[in-house]
């Protein structure tokens, strides 16, 4: 079943949140309507700041506000967030560890046709680097309510990716989430793919498509990337000895990259890495850049048949 | 207390914190003498006169915020706030230092008094922008300065910051421009033009004055004037002079970023009458 976008559930649920800490202020760099904000600036007008077309500005304030024990969201497209504001996140949010969260929409090939300008591929990779960060990524409306509640009862700055199209709803109301917690939607022995945010969902068709191959493919959902759930990928190396990782980002530093430095350090098995094979995309419908790109379930499925041979 | 007698003894300390300064750079044989010594008569009227502060408890809610933009010229506040009472004095000369509360460049979770970390320049404005709307948001009611290099006005986030403070008629916020015309590289008006600098903040929708920054009374006298004034940010040019105090490092470029040798030290203290 086609769900929200991820950003449209940000939206209703900013306005939960709103209700839920009096202290939050929501600031904006323009673009109310695309990342969604402006559900919480009509209901909370007292409390959200626009700040125009000045993402730079936008994060200086973000950390001046929470500097006084405030709590500040900001809410800008990834690509800006993550490179046109990169050193004022770094230097004046993360390194005085401040209580700001960044809520970026339009992450990875989703903004589609408005091509790489707008596609957030880098940004995973940029805020892993900085000490402090922790990254999270939603793979459906549920779970975005869940971890942006999560992300801002969590001291220090916390980094949430979004997406622009509908993505299926992928977990019931009851599900419990935990920033840093793995979720294992599906049990296998033969490997295990690990997906990230939007990916989860072809990740799962893949595992499927496996499955009537006679393989069984563990499936999880790690939706924080940062700090990644060691023993849960530790245990999937050990228990099913090899790895798949799936994400809409470069196959640098991002998800993979986490994966595969957790792997060698602790238990060396095969990771094939799914994502854009650090290239930029183009402009493009989001399903054929996804097959154009390297990132659809046939590619996945292929990925598993890949490092099953290479497993010992 | 007479005015006469108040700003003789604001004079005084700023002489204080001048042979402070050079001690703590000295010591550290690094750090930025020519921009500290020129902020720091304003440094000393804010933290001496105007600031609504308590040094037995620097996370009092309330309590005004002071940001140092221009975050290179730390040696004048960490100075100020020892003598304040935020820190003992004896932690000073260990500025830059391993394992010091003394960073390079101010750093709020190192340093008991230090509201907001800066150094990269260009940023201070928005930072200040930020705590001056929670400050209204909060209904806390506080007040914010800042204080912004010359040469930083180049940074284009500053503008962007000038913006948003008059859209949201901040009028509890008052920055000041250190005005000393110089940068590393020599002379502003040589490496990028910044004037006409009150012009362009009246354009920007600011309320703009003009003082000597090193004069004591005009200090005073314009943070008694930014309180009156509603609606607007209120920008202070202060027209300093790099180095000031220090006949041998008045306007020498050099000093910028340089630490005094043993022999430096001694005659800039004796200039000061501190020796």
């Amino acid at each position: 079943m086609l769900g929200l976008s991820t950003r449209e559930a940000f939206g209703q649920a900013l306005v939960e949140m709103g209700a839920k800490y009096p202290d939050l202020v929501v600031l904006q760099a323009d673009g109310t309507k695309s990342t969604q904000t402006i559900h919480f600036a009509e209901r909370y007008p007292s409390r959200f700041v626009n700040v125009g077309i000045a993402e730079q500005n936008l994060m200086g304030a973000a950390a001046g506000i929470a500097s006084t024990g405030m709590r500040a969201l900001v809410s800008t497209y990834g690509v800006f967030a993550s490179m046109r504001a990169c050193e004022q996140v770094r230097t004046f949010i993360a390194y005085p560890c401040l209580n700001v969260t960044i809520a970026s929409s339009h992450a990875g090939v989703t903004p589609g046709s408005d091509g790489p300008t707008h596609q957030a591929t880098e940004d995973i990779g940029i805020f892993r680097t900085i000490p402090a960060m922790t990254i999270v990524m939603p793979a459906d409306e549920v779970a975005t309510k869940a971890l942006l509640d999560q992300a801002l009862a969590w001291e220090g700055p916390v980094y949430v990716r979004l997406t622009r199209g509908p993505v299926p709803v992928m977990y019931s109301q009851e599900q419990k989430f935990a920033l840093g917690k793995a979720i294992q939607r599906r049990d296998g022995t033969d490997l295990t793919i690990i997906a990230l945010g939007d990916m989860l969902c072809w990740a799962e068709e893949a595992a499927r498509r496996l499955e009537r191959e006679g393989i069984q493919a563990r499936v999880l959902d790690m939706h924080t990337v940062k700090p990644i759930d060691k023993a849960a990928v530790l245990r999937a190396a050990e228990e099913t000895g090899a790895i798949v990782t799936v994400e809409d980002h470069n196959i640098i530093n991002g998800l993979g990259g986490a994966v595969a430095e957790t792997v060698s350090d602790g238990c060396p098995v095969p990771v094939k890495r799914i994502g854009l094979a650090d290239t930029f995309a183009e402009s493009g419908a989001y399903e054929k850049l996804l097959t154009k790109y390297g990132m659809s379930p046939e590619h996945i499925v292929r990925a598993a048949y890949e490092v099953l041979k290479m497993k010992k | 207390m007479q005015r006469r007698e108040l700003i003789r003894q604001l004079v005084q300390k700023s002489c204080e914190l001048r042979a402070n300064i050079l001690r703590m750079i000295h010591a550290a044989g690094a750090g930025h003498p020519g921009g500290s010594l020129s902020v720091a008569d304003i440094v000393t009227a804010l933290y001496f006169y105007e600031l609504h502060i308590d040094p037995t408890n620097p996370a009092w809610p309330q309590r005004d915020r002071f940001i140092l933009s221009k975050g290179h010229a730390c040696p004048a506040w960490y100075a100020a706030l020892a003598e304040r009472g935020f820190f003992p004095k004896d932690q000073l000369p260990t500025l830059r230092q391993l394992d010091s509360m003394l960073q390079g460049h101010p750093d709020k979770k190192k340093t008991p008094g230090v509201d907001m970390t800066t150094g990269s320049l260009g940023q201070g404005l928005s930072l200040a922008f930020g705590m001056a709307m929670a400050s209204r948001i909060s209904g806390l009611g506080f007040r914010v300065y800042v204080v912004l290099g010359d040469g930083e006005v180049q940074e284009g986030q500053v503008w962007e910051a000038a913006m948003a403070c008059a859209k949201y008629k901040l009028d509890n916020l008052v920055a000041f421009i250190d005005r000393n015309k110089m940068q590393v590289d020599g002379l502003t008006e040589n490496v990028m033009p910044v004037e006409p600098l009150a012009e362009k903040w009246k354009a920007f929708g600011w309320e703009v004055r003009e003082i000597d920054g090193h004069n004591m009374e005009e200090i005073v006298g314009v943070l008694d004037w930014a309180r009156s004034i509603e609606g607007k940010p209120v920008m202070v040019i202060a027209h300093t002079i790099k180095g000031k105090g220090v006949s041998f490092m008045e306007n020498v470029r050099e000093w910028h970023a340089k630490a005094p040798t043993d022999e430096q030290l001694a005659a800039a203290l004796r200039e000061l009458g501190v020796a």
